[in-house]
């Protein structure tokens, strides 16, 4: 009995670790990555269908608002710069716009204050799986981006940050992330610079943070700096349009 | 004339029978083979079995990126409704894994919480063996989770308008009147494990059709609209979706609830499919054929 048992356990451990195994191979088949990359296409255009351009994410009330905001990924650049930027209160911080633009800009924090402001309370979902809710003020993107004058060519706007990413010896990699353009003229998807009425904590991105609410977190960077307006991400750092991506995270992040 | 052993115990064939039962073998006595299960019944079950073991096992990897379950719209991080949590002693190694349910933890080492990756004990929800499609890849079992996924919600609308069109539905699985009052004698037959096998195991028993119902009817569509809740464009397309699950994180705690839900609806599944013949069942579900005790009436 002991002994069948035995036989029983040590087969169906052996077809599991089969099975596992396959699945992982399978996981590095170009044709099979290939069919995952079409099922994103399919996912991104259903979800377009029903979503449309302007449907907003829900928005909640100050009763909502967690009393701690979880801060993710990066919580400290930790550059020289970005230290000095942190010493001199931002105020020689830059956010410039370029790419397929017909009037390039480069934006003081000042500057981007003076815009038009939108507040918002809203849930942050993190691809862990997580959620935190909190409220937002930032300038609308879409105003910056129209300022700009983009090109008709433009598909996405690509946003480059201070944090860098580097593993030991290998420098010059930082976060960036792009949306589509559609997604960064959404009315939520604003140029953050207060989270629940103060100024950005350097653990959530100061001075100015971009905030698509209806998108996972990783498509939602701190630090923002540049703001490059593209007709494709392919020849952009890894080619998949962001640091996650290019780790083989989904460029898709609406679900 | 029919003999069936679910009705008269005290018949029971002899040991060489009861096995050729158990195995699922044609009976050596009268029998006759019927046509069980349809052509799209068959397939949409396996590609069924196929998505919900992949949908679960890369359910857990995705799980493991934050293995906790809150209620609400949002994380309290500190009061999760259920967590799959460690400790680790002073030296910063994993000692021990720790299943917490509201208030109450419970030392779940070496499966839940913590288990072994290389022989060494690792922080982890649930253990890389239940995992897919490797170890710890939040980014790839996203990936097999939502392709499985849109091959589970397609083969369920074949399998739904097949079932209303072909009056699957109405004639094979919602239970009938004489079902419900034949429930208590079910119930008794089954903890006997006491199965029909002549012209009764031509329809299912009510206990069958309560449980495929709950199944198809109530957690298949839970499943997968607690599931689109959890993405942030499908809450701004449908913000009537988070409203009716409680919020997000509660959305997120009924999704795993229901992947569980499929998994004890699996394991009574597979006891069922043993219990009451192996082979005349698997292959019912292959080849449609199903062999019954007795003349054809």
């Amino acid at each position: 009995m002991t002994d069948r048992r035995g036989f029983i356990g040590k087969t169906l451990a052996g077809a599991s670790t089969l099975f596992l195994t396959g699945c992982y191979d399978l996981s590095e088949k170009p044709w099979f990555t290939g069919i995952l990359a079409r099922v994103e296409d399919l996912t991104r255009t259903a979800q377009h269908l029903f979503a449309g351009p302007h449907t907003l994410a829900p928005e909640f009330t100050k009763a909502d608002i967690a009393p701690v905001f979880r801060a993710n990924g990066t919580i400290d650049p930790g550059t020289p710069e970005y230290a000095a930027h942190v010493k001199s209160n931002f105020q020689h911080w830059r956010v410039t716009v370029t790419g397929l633009v017909e009037h390039p800009l480069s934006l003081s924090m000042a500057d981007i204050r003076a815009l038009p402001s939108r507040t918002q309370i809203t849930r942050h979902d993190c691809v862990e799986g997580w959620s935190c809710i909190g409220e937002w003020t930032g300038t609308p993107l879409a105003l910056v981006l129209a300022a700009a004058r983009p090109k008709p060519e433009v598909r996405y706007v690509v946003f480059y940050c201070a944090d860098p990413m580097t593993i030991e010896g290998d420098p010059d990699k930082y976060y960036y992330e792009s949306l589509e353009l559609s997604e960064a003229v959404h009315p939520q998807t604003i140029l953050a610079y207060q989270l629940n009425g103060a100024d950005l904590g350097v653990e959530h991105g100061a001075p100015v943070r971009i905030r698509a609410e209806r998108q996972l977190g990783y498509k939602q960077p701190k630090y923002v700096h540049r703001v490059e307006l593209v007709a494709d991400i392919k020849n952009i750092q890894g080619g998949m349009g962001g640091y996650w991506e290019d780790q083989g995270y989904t460029w898709y992040g609406g679900i | 004339m029919t003999t069936d052993i679910a009705s008269s115990p005290a018949h029971e064939p002899a040991r060489q029978e009861r096995l050729r039962t158990s195995l699922g073998l044609a009976p050596s006595g009268p029998h006759y083979f019927f046509h069980r299960h349809s052509a799209v019944v068959r397939v949409a079950h396996w590609v069924n079995a196929i998505c919900l073991a992949i949908l679960l096992m890369s359910g857990l990897n995705i799980f493991n990126a934050h293995p906790a379950l809150y209620l609400g719209q949002g994380s309290d991080f500190n009061h999760p409704a259920m967590m799959l949590g460690s400790m680790s002693n002073d030296a910063g190694n994993t000692v021990k894994g720790v299943t917490r349910i509201g208030d109450h933890d419970f030392d779940t080492t070496g499966v839940l919480g913590a288990s072994r990756v290389d022989g060494e004990l690792t922080a982890r929800g649930f253990p890389n063996w239940a995992t897919l499609p490797g170890p710890n890849w939040l980014a790839m079992a996203r990936q097999w989770h939502f392709a499985f996924a849109w091959l589970l919600v397609l083969n369920a609308l074949v399998f739904f308008v097949y079932g209303l069109l072909s009056r699957h539905f109405i004639r094979d699985l919602v239970p009938t009147r004489k079902d419900i009052a034949h429930l208590p004698r079910e119930i008794a037959d089954h903890v006997q494990l006491r199965f029909a096998h002549g012209e009764e195991a031509r329809h299912y028993n009510g206990l069958q059709k309560l449980a495929y119902c709950a199944v198809i009817f109530v957690l298949g569509p839970l499943v997968v609209f607690t599931g689109l809740t959890m993405s942030p464009t499908m809450d701004a397309a449908f913000p009537f979706l988070p409203w009716i699950f409680g919020g997000r994180q509660t959305a997120r705690l009924i999704h795993f609830l229901c992947a569980f839900s499929f998994f004890g609806f699996f394991i009574v599944h597979i006891a069922m499919v043993v219990l009451s013949g192996t082979w005349n069942n698997v292959r019912s579900m292959i080849t449609g054929r199903y062999a019954i005790r007795g003349r054809k009436p």
